[in-house]
């Protein structure tokens, strides 16, 4: 982010609270006017107007307020708001998370500076995400298909494999038969040093780097700064989607370190809190961010957005996933239960769901069999997890051999189609066709979720005829 | 004259003003140099608190306040149809041509209606009639679906001394009246209207009928009347969406508002993209010709977002004034209400439940009061009628929250969208054990006189048995179905017949999308046919295992898909005296 040179200065801190300083005496500042905060030793800060009244402003200093003085700090508007210069050399980049350079490169020379917040996307400017990308991973390409334009989170659990999880997607994901220009965004807030680094050194193996832009924020770097980095990751991808024709994949982790971000900052204006503690304007907080995604009339480009979060407690109740699954299309939960089992993904398909994956599937796109194959599926493991419940309580015995086809149904299920190699890249062919194998399993009679053309024809029994 | 006054403080979406003096509550301003739109929310001495409808980014204390002397009002007239708006009534598509750009630029002004548009204006009154509030004085053909009645706005009577008839547009005079003081109006095609205030009627009427959906969940066990109100909630991934969408098309109201409230981008495009598309069965014209949208996303500024409703009803209204038949979806209140509590927050008021303020239940009460069956204003005593369907979006799926609870205490109808029917592919996903509908005994005279004289029987003993199933299903859990006694795994295999062959409805199947009343009402009673024969053929001792094997059960599964007209004038006799052959004829 840039920072102009000539502006008005204060002296006049009166109070220090938290991330915020109340300046005095200011004339003029701009509501969401970005600052310049100069410490005692000289240090410059960035921060942002939260409040703008006559002859006071309340400001949010990103970098936090340890050592900062009443008496001793000076406070500079620099009367913009907080905007990013972007260019196409910012593809290969690392920065952190206010935008500044962190790979020991040089400084990037803008095409154009854009305001971070951005604008909302006139809805009747839409058009409905319909291209399917192959993650090459099953249970997202079969069982909750992912279209250009989306934004899909996972919803994770601390200690589940999400980190490598987005690796994988970042690496494989893929519109097929088209060569279009593809770009990543990575955005990390609040994140370990580890973590960045395992993205870091995923994304040159691969060289995804070249085309990747990143933006990272640790653990211990200011909590405040988080606010910005999903904001600033987005106006680049914004950039490069509906002006340089890119599909962008914007990664985005973990948002619950940036409500957590959110929360501090409210507490410390005393706001009146909403549900847990998290203020009020959290859902339309995140929706600024979320709804950042899109397929648009008239651009090539699309913005395709995979935000992370990690439950607290595994709690798909808890404010953050409730309010985010509220905005996103779908949400790709991971299971603890089957991380256990070692089964990578760990993904539970049934609390699973994308939205727009009905868009995304079918002849021209993936398969004629996809929906129905995938119903089936649906309901098949569906039926076997319950039968699991009731095998604990009268045992095995007392099943039908029915019931124990679609118990046999789910443990392959998981074992086969869930599983897959941290590399393994499957074609949608061969995942719709894993599942007939599997399908297999159960008496025919039981499918009848598909037609019997379809079953004829990809069926295992009739194609090995 | 308007006030002029000074910012003094800006927080997010709340600006506050000073040198406000004669500024009125809920009058409309322009805030800034940009001049963003806002709304006086609060007055103290000469300070106003006004709520902003753009984002306020930028914007500095001492920047100027002009009011603009009216309170937030809709334009009311011919070019709403087929259009789709913002929260304070700003025409998307219009901005879209406007400003060539994909995104909602600050500060724009574009008129609600088309000013350029010429529409032939057709008199329905001549020269020297008597004329009051309300009575239609003439009609433009909108779209194919809906004829625009261009009415007397409310407050005048009086002689019409010149009517005209040719093409017009909305601001061109159509008609002058001479007033009983004597004075002259003239009356163009345009009217505005304060979207706060309900738009007067002579008499509400009681809801006596149905509002037909097609779905049969929904019409033959948890009925809405016309003019009625009804909630959905939706915990994420339940198809409310889809259920939404299903009303919007199949509904039997003339016009349909749609209110995106704080939702997804996406889902309104869908609409967009969708609905021109659809062939609307009641016209054989397109589904959009009857449709207003109302899409205030959830990343569009707070405050238009808590205007929407408001809004959106009022264009509801208007319609009905004219005398049709209007269904009102409003996606989701619980953003509404959010947006509430977040310029609540903001204006530092005293919290209620859950930081929502105090008057949320106020406020949610006088929105569904706006629904209603009426006799309009006008001398012809037409009727039309507004039903509400609001959708709740309870976090964590927890109906005891404020919004739901406060809403299911104003609503008659309760449609309970179950996540965990939605993941067994039971669709639409509406829970027969928690959804209610209080119009039942209202609407139970229509039934009869339109389908046949035992529905209500038919209904009632159906639903007693689906509570049945849920408590045996316990038991089933425990035991296994083989220990029941033959009489309940009877009433588990009817229960099962209801579930998947009846309440289960395919919207993506082309005849199963909708159901006909009649064909609702054949369907059930094949059902509890084959219910009432199995009973006594286990009477006589027949084993049940051979009553679940008889093959009119695939006539039943099938029923669903069979068209109409084929279904309810040969197909169900057939069926009907099947089952009672094959039942009957088991020893």
């Amino acid at each position: 982010m840039t920072l102009a040179t000539s502006a008005i200065e204060y002296s006049s801190v009166k109070s220090i609270a938290g991330p915020l300083l109340i300046v005095e005496g200011v004339e003029g500042a701009a509501y969401g006017e970005i600052v310049e905060v100069i410490c005692p030793d000289g240090e410059k800060r960035m921060g942002q107007v939260l409040e703008a009244r006559e002859g006071l402003a309340v400001v949010q200093v990103f970098e936090g307020t340890t050592g900062l003085s009443t008496n001793q700090t000076k406070v500079r508007f620099t009367g913009k708001t907080a905007k990013i210069g972007v260019s196409m050399e910012m593809l290969g980049r690392i920065f952190n998370g206010r935008g500044k350079p962190i790979d020991g490169g040089p400084e990037i020379v803008p095409e154009k500076e854009l305001d971070i917040n951005g604008y909302p996307l006139n809805p009747v400017s839409r058009k409905v995400p319909s291209d399917f990308i192959q993650t090459g991973i099953s249970t997202i390409d079969g069982m909750n298909t992912l279209v250009r334009g989306q934004k899909l989170p996972i919803f994770s659990g601390s200690g589940l494999p999400h980190n490598q999880l987005a690796a994988q997607i970042a690496r494989q994901a893929k519109v097929r038969g088209e060569g279009e220009k593809f770009a990543v965004v990575f955005a990390a807030m609040g994140i370990t040093s580890e973590e960045a680094n395992y993205f870091m050194e995923e994304f040159r193996k691969t060289g995804a780097l070249e085309r990747a832009v990143v933006f990272i924020n640790l653990a211990n770097d200011p909590p405040i700064e988080r606010i910005l980095t999903p904001r600033l990751a987005l106006t680049v991808a914004e950039y490069l989607a509906y002006e340089k024709d890119m599909h962008v994949l914007v990664i985005l982790t973990d948002m619950t370190n940036y409500c957590e971000a959110l929360r501090e900052i409210s507490a410390a204006r005393n706001e009146v809190p909403g549900r847990r503690g998290y203020p009020g304007y959290m859902y339309t907080d995140l929706a600024t961010i979320y709804e950042r995604a899109g397929r648009v009339k008239g651009r090539k480009g699309t913005i395709t957005q995979i935000p992370i979060l990690t439950m607290p407690h595994d709690d798909i109740t808890h404010p953050i996933p409730d309010l985010t699954g509220y905005i996103t299309e779908g949400q790709i939960v991971l299971s603890r239960e089957l991380h256990r089992k070692g089964i990578y993904p760990p993904i539970d398909v049934l609390p699973s769901l994308s939205r727009l994956a009905g868009n995304g599937q079918g002849p021209g796109k993936t398969r004629e069999d996809h929906k129905k194959v995938v119903n089936q599926a649906y309901a098949a493991y569906a039926e076997g997890r319950s039968l699991r419940d009731l095998v604990a309580v009268v045992g095995e015995e007392a099943l039908t051999d029915r019931d124990r086809a679609y118990l046999k149904f789910a443990d392959e299920f998981e074992k086969r189609f869930v599983r897959q190699g941290i590399d393994e890249d499957r074609s949608i062919e061969e995942t719709l066709d894993l599942l007939w194998e599997l399908l297999a399993i159960l008496p025919e009679e039981e499918l009848k979720r598909v037609d019997r053309e379809l079953i004829e024809k990809y069926h295992p029994k009739y194609r090995k005829k | 004259m308007s006030v002029v006054g000074k910012i003094i403080k800006i927080a997010g979406p709340v600006v506050v003003a000073e040198g406000m003096k004669g500024a009125q509550m809920y009058e409309v301003v322009k805030v800034g140099e940009e001049k963003l739109t806002g709304e006086i929310i609060q007055l103290q001495d000469d300070r106003a608190v006004i709520q902003v409808y753009e984002e306020t980014t930028g914007i500095k204390p001492g920047e100027p306040v002009v009011g603009t002397g009216s309170p937030l009002s809709v334009e009311l007239g011919p070019g709403m149809l087929r259009a789709m708006y913002d929260g304070i009534q700003r025409p998307l598509t219009a901005i879209e041509e406007k400003t060539g750009s994909i995104f909602i630029p600050r500060g724009i002004d574009v008129p609600a209606l088309p000013r350029d548009i010429k529409w032939e204006f057709k008199p329905t009154v001549n020269e020297g009639d008597y004329v009051e509030e309300g009575d239609i004085i003439g009609t433009v053909d909108e779209t194919p679906s809906i004829v625009h009645k261009i009415l007397v706005p409310v407050g005048i009577k009086g002689k019409i001394v010149e009517i005209k008839e040719g093409k017009f547009t909305v601001d061109e005079t159509v008609a002058v009246v001479e007033l009983e003081n004597g004075e002259t109006k003239e009356l163009t095609m345009i009217q505005k209207w304060p979207v706060r205030k309900g738009r007067p009627y002579k008499k509400k009427l009681p809801p006596k009928i149905p509002m037909i959906t097609g779905q049969r969940v929904e019409d033959t066990f948890f009925t809405l009347a016309k003019g009625g109100t009804a909630a959905i909630p939706g915990p994420f991934g339940s198809g409310k969406t889809v259920t939404q969408h299903q009303l919007a098309k199949w509904s039997d109201a003339d016009v349909v508002v749609y209110i995106g409230c704080g939702e997804r981008g996406n889902e309104m495009t869908e609409v967009t993209e969708e609905f021109p598309h659809l062939e609307d069965i009641r016209t054989g014209n397109k589904l959009m010709d009857r449709t207003v949208l109302i899409a205030n996303t959830s990343n569009m500024p707070v405050a238009a977002r808590e205007a929407s409703v408001y809004t959106g009803v009022t264009i509801a209204e208007y319609f009905r004034d004219m005398g049709y038949g209007v269904l009102l979806t409003a996606d989701s209140t619980s953003r509404w209400a959010e947006a509430m509590r977040e310029i609540s927050g903001r204006l530092e008021e005293m919290p209620g439940e859950e930081g929502y303020p105090a008057y949320l239940a106020s406020r949610l009460a006088q929105f569904y009061e706006r629904a209603g069956r009426v006799v309009c204003l006008g001398q012809d005593n037409r009727e039309g009628f507004v039903s509400i369907v609001g959708a709740v979006s309870p976090p964590g799926g927890d109906f005891s929250e404020p919004v739901t609870s406060n809403t299911l205490r104003i609503v008659k109808v309760f449609w309970a969208l179950d996540a965990n029917l939605a993941r067994r592919r039971h669709f639409p996903a509406i829970n027969w054990l928690q959804s209610y509908s209080l119009y039942i005994d209202d609407v139970t005279d229509w039934w009869h006189e339109n389908t046949g004289p035992d529905w209500r029987p038919l209904r009632d003993e159906a639903m007693s048995l689906l509570q049945k199933e849920a408590e045996l299903q316990e038991i089933v859990q425990l035991v296994g179905p083989d220990a029941l006694p033959d009489r309940e795994r009877v009433i588990l295999e009817v229960a099962r017949m209801l579930r998947e062959d009846f309440l289960q409805q395919d919207a993506f199947d082309e005849v199963d999308t909708y159901c006909p009343p009649m064909k609702q009402y054949l369907m059930l009673k094949i059902i509890m046919t084959f219910y009432q024969e199995a009973l006594k053929a286990v009477e006589r001792g027949v084993d049940p295992s051979r009553i679940l094997k008889v093959s009119v059960k695939q006539d039943i599964a099938r029923m669903k898909y069979i068209p109409h007209e084929e279904f309810i004038n040969v197909k169900s006799k057939e069926i009907l005296e099947k089952v009672k052959n094959e039942l009957g004829s088991l020893q």
